[in-house]
This record gives C-alpha cells, structure tokens and sequence, in this order.
C-alpha cells in the first residue's frame, strides 16, 4: 500500500493511503423477508404461517466495483434501505451471499460506514469531535488534528469546528456526517437518502459536494436516493428496484462525461424519462 | 426552550430586580397580615422580629451549627444515591431482563415516603445521622434509578449503530454515548431530587437526631420561640433555593445544552 498525495484546487492536499481491490461487493441470490409481528402474536402456533411473511428482498444479485458510485432507486417502501443495511452489515437474517473484497462479512466495522437517513451526529459533541471519532486510533495528537482540519475542509465546514450539531443548519449537518464518516477512511461508504430534507440550492450543492469527494478520494459509494435526477448526474451505475419485494429492474452503467446536462446529453435525458415511465410516472416533469 | 429564549432576550437586571421586588411584596405583606392579625408576637412574629432573631442565631453560631449538619445529610445520603443510583438506572436502562424484573419492584417501593421508614430506620440505625442519611439515601435512591433508566430508554438507537459502525469498544459506549447522552436527563433528576431531599431532611431531623434545621425548628416549638421557628424555615427556602440554583447552572453547560433544543 503506498502513499499517493491528490492535490485538489481548492481543498489543499490530502494523503490517502491506496487501496488495492478494497470495497468490492458481490451480492449472490440474496432474499430477505420481515416476519410480520403483529399477525404473528395472534396465532397461537410457532410455526409463521406463509402469509404473515413479508418478502422485501428477491433474489438479488449484484456486484459493486472498487471505486464505483452507484446510485440506487426505487419505489418507497421497495426494501431499498434494507438492502443497504444488510450490506453494511446491520442486519444479517437473510438468505444468500454478502462478499465483501471476497469475504463474507461479520457485522458492522468502520471499513465500511453508513451514514444513516437521518442525522446520527453525536448532539453532545462538536463537529470537531464527531469528526475525531474516525480518527481515534490515531496516536499522534498533531497529526490527528490535522486529518481532522482535513476532512472539515473537503466538506467546506471550516470555521464550524467548534459548533454542536444543534448549532448547524441541515445541510451543514449532512457536511459534518460526510466529513465524521470520510475521516474512517472506509472502503465503503453507504448513504441512505444523504440529501433528503435539504433546500434545492443546498441539495445540489451537497450533490456536487459528493461527486468531487468521491473523484478525490475514489472509495466504492452506494447511494439510495428517491431522486432520479440525483441518480443520473452521481451514478457511475445505477440500479433501479421494482416494488416490494424489490427485484433489480434496470442496472445500467453511465458512460456519460461529467458534469452532466440533462440538455446537453440527449442519451441522459432519453434515460430519464425512460426511469420515470419505468418508476410509474408517464411524462417526465 | 422557554429557558434559552427567556435568557437570552431579558436584559440582565430585570432577572435580577424582579425577585427583589416580589420577595419586598412577600414580607410587606407578611408585616401587614402580622400587625392587624391581632395575634400576639409569641403566636405570629412579625419580619423585623424574625430578622434580628436570625441575626441572633447567627451571631451565637447555632444557625452554622444547624446549617451544616442538614447540608452535611442531605450531601451524604444525595451522593450515595448518586453513586448507586445512576449505575443502577444505566445498568437497567440496557439489560432487558433485569429491567423487567426489578421495575415492578422499584415501581413499587417508589410511592411509599421515606417518611414512612422512620420508625424502621431508626430501629435499624439508631439515633444520629446514620438514620437522616438512610432516609435521604432512599428519597433520592428511587427517582435517581427511573429517571436515568428512562433516559437510557430513549437514546436513539441510530447512536448505538454509529458506535458498532465505528467499532466502539464497550468502554467507548458508555462513555461517549449513554453517559453524555443521558446527562440532560440526569441533571434534570438531580435538580429534582435534591429538592426532595431538602424536604425529607427537615422531617428526618425533627425525629432521629439533636442537630440540624429540623430539630432547630422542632426545638424552638417546645421553647414556644416561633421567631426561631419562623428563623429556621426562612433558612430552610433560603437553601433551596441556592440548591435549585446550582442545579440549574448544571444544565446550561455547553455540552449539556443540546438536551434542552432537542427535547
Ligand atoms: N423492522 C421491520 N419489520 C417488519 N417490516 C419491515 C421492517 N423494516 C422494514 N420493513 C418492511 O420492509 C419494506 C422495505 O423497507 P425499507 O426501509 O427497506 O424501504 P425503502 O426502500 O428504504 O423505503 P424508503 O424509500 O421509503 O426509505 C417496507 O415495506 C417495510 O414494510
Ligand atoms: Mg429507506
């Protein structure tokens, strides 16, 4: 593992150590159902008769390159976030095979970090010490400080280190989580909805925020988003799931340059409304 | 919230003229009630009366002398809730089963006074602090325990994600979660419970011991000195309120603070 310093224009440098083939995810006919309590507790019986099982997840098969950023959509409710959490390793009652860099994993681990759907920032903690919680093992206390100057940076929160998360707006809090879950130096980054409940102006900026990140840095990211657009203009590939139980509908990989114009890139914008009609709605808005 | 807002817009000397005011009203009040009462100074004495008799009490030590034994009780029985109470309330705050046996029991023991131990404590500990201690130990013990387990409850769960997510150890999660996570909740106990103790120390005194605000008062009642009565209780409000006081600079501290937004 050698060391590569990337300059980027306006961040400064960043050392980051390469990776070999790390993040790559294989996903081989998994199945995942909920067992559906509430049924479940009327009946006095132990076995779970068929139609109190809900299935969420059917027979999936993926594969995620090292480096790649996928974007993930489907309906509400399809079994999206579960997928990701069962990848991440939350939850490991399903069916079938979860490789990761060719292992089958065991729970959580800070080689791959999720950032969760709502805001998990330590409220008690400021943003410099969300921040350091990726950085713990480091012994050396003046480097330490400067990774976490780093990280503060890539997200643009510089002048905040000293803030609570109650202190920051939305979106700055989105930034602070970006920059506490980069800080790990993970192989893999999940985000479940990373923009939802941002204003438009700081949902693209966050989007554009997430982009150069991942060209910086370069680690696998699988995002589940509701919004198509997001999809198209992040993706390196994006995976579209059908209604519950979520089978994989349209996986398509995205040659196109970036960055990216819906009116520039006919192809994109033909995608599009294909995505939308696919997803339910006829005419793209 | 009401706190944050209340604090941040009122200039700084009404906070401190207000109380000034009413607390003139409270004894101008107190004077009138006293002088067309016609109830005798033995019965009803009046502010001025009750104010040079304070200064009496001072001057001859016996106040100190009173003041620091109930403190010195109510400080020993409070800390010894504290150092087993929120480890309790932690401990059953995430150990499922032993929440579901011993609630019911706590839930239980909780509503009866600790006034109501008082011939048991006294039969247990005899005469002097150990059984004023006991009682305060078992008025803060219970609320101390439901509280913190209650605070422990509501942790968002997302946080203990965030933890196995950045491999916490089990050290870590106590000590960077559940602890600062509860401390809002915790302080708001303490704040409670310390006023309760107050009361119970008073009570206490004036049956299992010869020292304190409470024998001060029961003392004076069989002297028939109700200035000295009157003296005590002034000096009993007095304390809680510079209690209630401490306790509620606790909770303004900047990492607590967050408690009192997002609740
Ligand atoms: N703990 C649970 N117990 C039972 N059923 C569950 C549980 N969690 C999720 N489900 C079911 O699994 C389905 C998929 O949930 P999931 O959260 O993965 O959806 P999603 O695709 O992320 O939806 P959204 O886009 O709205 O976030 C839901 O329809 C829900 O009914
Ligand atoms: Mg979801």
């Amino acid at each position: 593992m050698g060391h590569i310093l990337i300059k980027d224009l306006n961040k400064g440098f960043i050392e980051q150590s390469k990776k070999q083939s790390m993040g790559h995810v294989i996903i081989k006919n998994l199945n995942k159902e909920f067992i559906d309590r509430r049924k479940k507790s009327r009946c006095r019986s132990d076995a779970v008769p068929k139609h109190n099982r809900i299935p969420v997840l059917d027979n999936i098969n993926l594969e995620f390159l090292n480096g790649e950023m996928v974007c993930i959509l489907g309906p509400s409710g399809c079994g999206k976030s579960t997928l990701l959490r069962i990848v991440a390793g939350f939850d490991n009652a399903f069916s079938g095979n979860v490789l990761i860099d060719g292992k089958a994993h065991s729970g959580p681990s800070s080689d791959h970090i999720f950032v969760f759907q709502h805001s998990s920032l330590f409220p008690w903690m400021t943003v410099k010490e969300n921040v350091e919680l990726g950085l713990r093992a480091m012994k050396d206390q003046e480097e330490k400080e400067e990774k976490i100057q780093e990280y503060i940076d890539i997200v643009d929160l510089g002048g905040f280190e000293m803030h609570y998360p109650h202190q920051l707006s939305g979106g700055m809090q989105r930034r602070a989580e970006l920059a506490r879950a980069l800080a790990v130096n993970p192989d893999i980054l999940f985000m479940d909805e990373p923009f939802s409940g941002l204003d438009f102006l700081t949902h693209m900026r966050a989007r554009e925020e997430v982009v150069n990140v991942h060209q910086f840095i370069g680690i696998t990211m699988l995002i589940v988003t509701h919004d198509i657009d997001d999809a198209l203009v992040m993706g390196d590939r994006i995976i579209v799931f059908s209604s519950r139980p979520a089978r994989v509908k349209m996986a398509r990989k995205l040659d196109f340059p970036r960055p990216r114009d819906f009116e520039k890139q006919p192809e994109l914008n033909e995608l599009r409304s294909e995505i939308f009609l696919m997803l339910g709605v006829p005419h793209a808005v | 919230m009401n706190l944050f807002f209340g604090n941040s817009n009122k200039p700084q000397h009404l906070t401190i003229l207000a109380p000034i005011l009413s607390f003139t009203l409270l004894i101008l009040i107190w004077d009138i009630i006293t002088r067309f009462s016609g109830w005798s100074d033995q019965v009803f004495p009046g502010p001025l009366k009750v104010f040079i008799s304070i200064h009496e009490l001072v001057l001859d030590g016996t106040l100190l002398k009173h003041t620091v034994a109930s403190l010195f009780r109510v400080t020993a029985g409070f800390y010894l809730a504290i150092i087993t109470g929120i480890p309790a309330g932690m401990i059953l705050g995430r150990w499922k089963p032993g929440m579901i046996m011993l609630n019911p029991v706590i839930q239980f023991l909780r509503p009866i006074s600790p006034l109501a131990w008082i011939p048991l404590a006294m039969l247990w500990f005899g005469i002097g602090d150990p059984p004023a201690v006991f009682l305060i130990f078992l008025s803060a013990f219970f609320p101390l325990v439901v509280s913190t387990m209650t605070a422990v409850l509501e942790i968002n769960p997302v946080f203990f994600q965030v933890a196995a997510n950045f491999n916490f150890s089990r050290f870590e999660v106590v000590t960077k979660i559940i602890f600062p996570a509860i401390l809002p909740s915790v302080i708001q106990a303490l704040r409670i419970t310390v006023g309760i103790a107050w009361l119970v120390v008073v009570a206490a005194e004036m049956i299992a011991v010869n020292s304190g605000l409470g024998y001060l008062i029961l003392d004076s009642r069989n002297a028939l000195r109700m200035d000295y009565v009157m003296a005590g209780m002034i000096v009993i409000g007095l304390i809680g309120l510079i209690l209630d006081f401490i306790m509620k600079r606790l909770g303004k501290i900047d990492s607590v603070f967050w408690g009192n937004i997002s609740h």
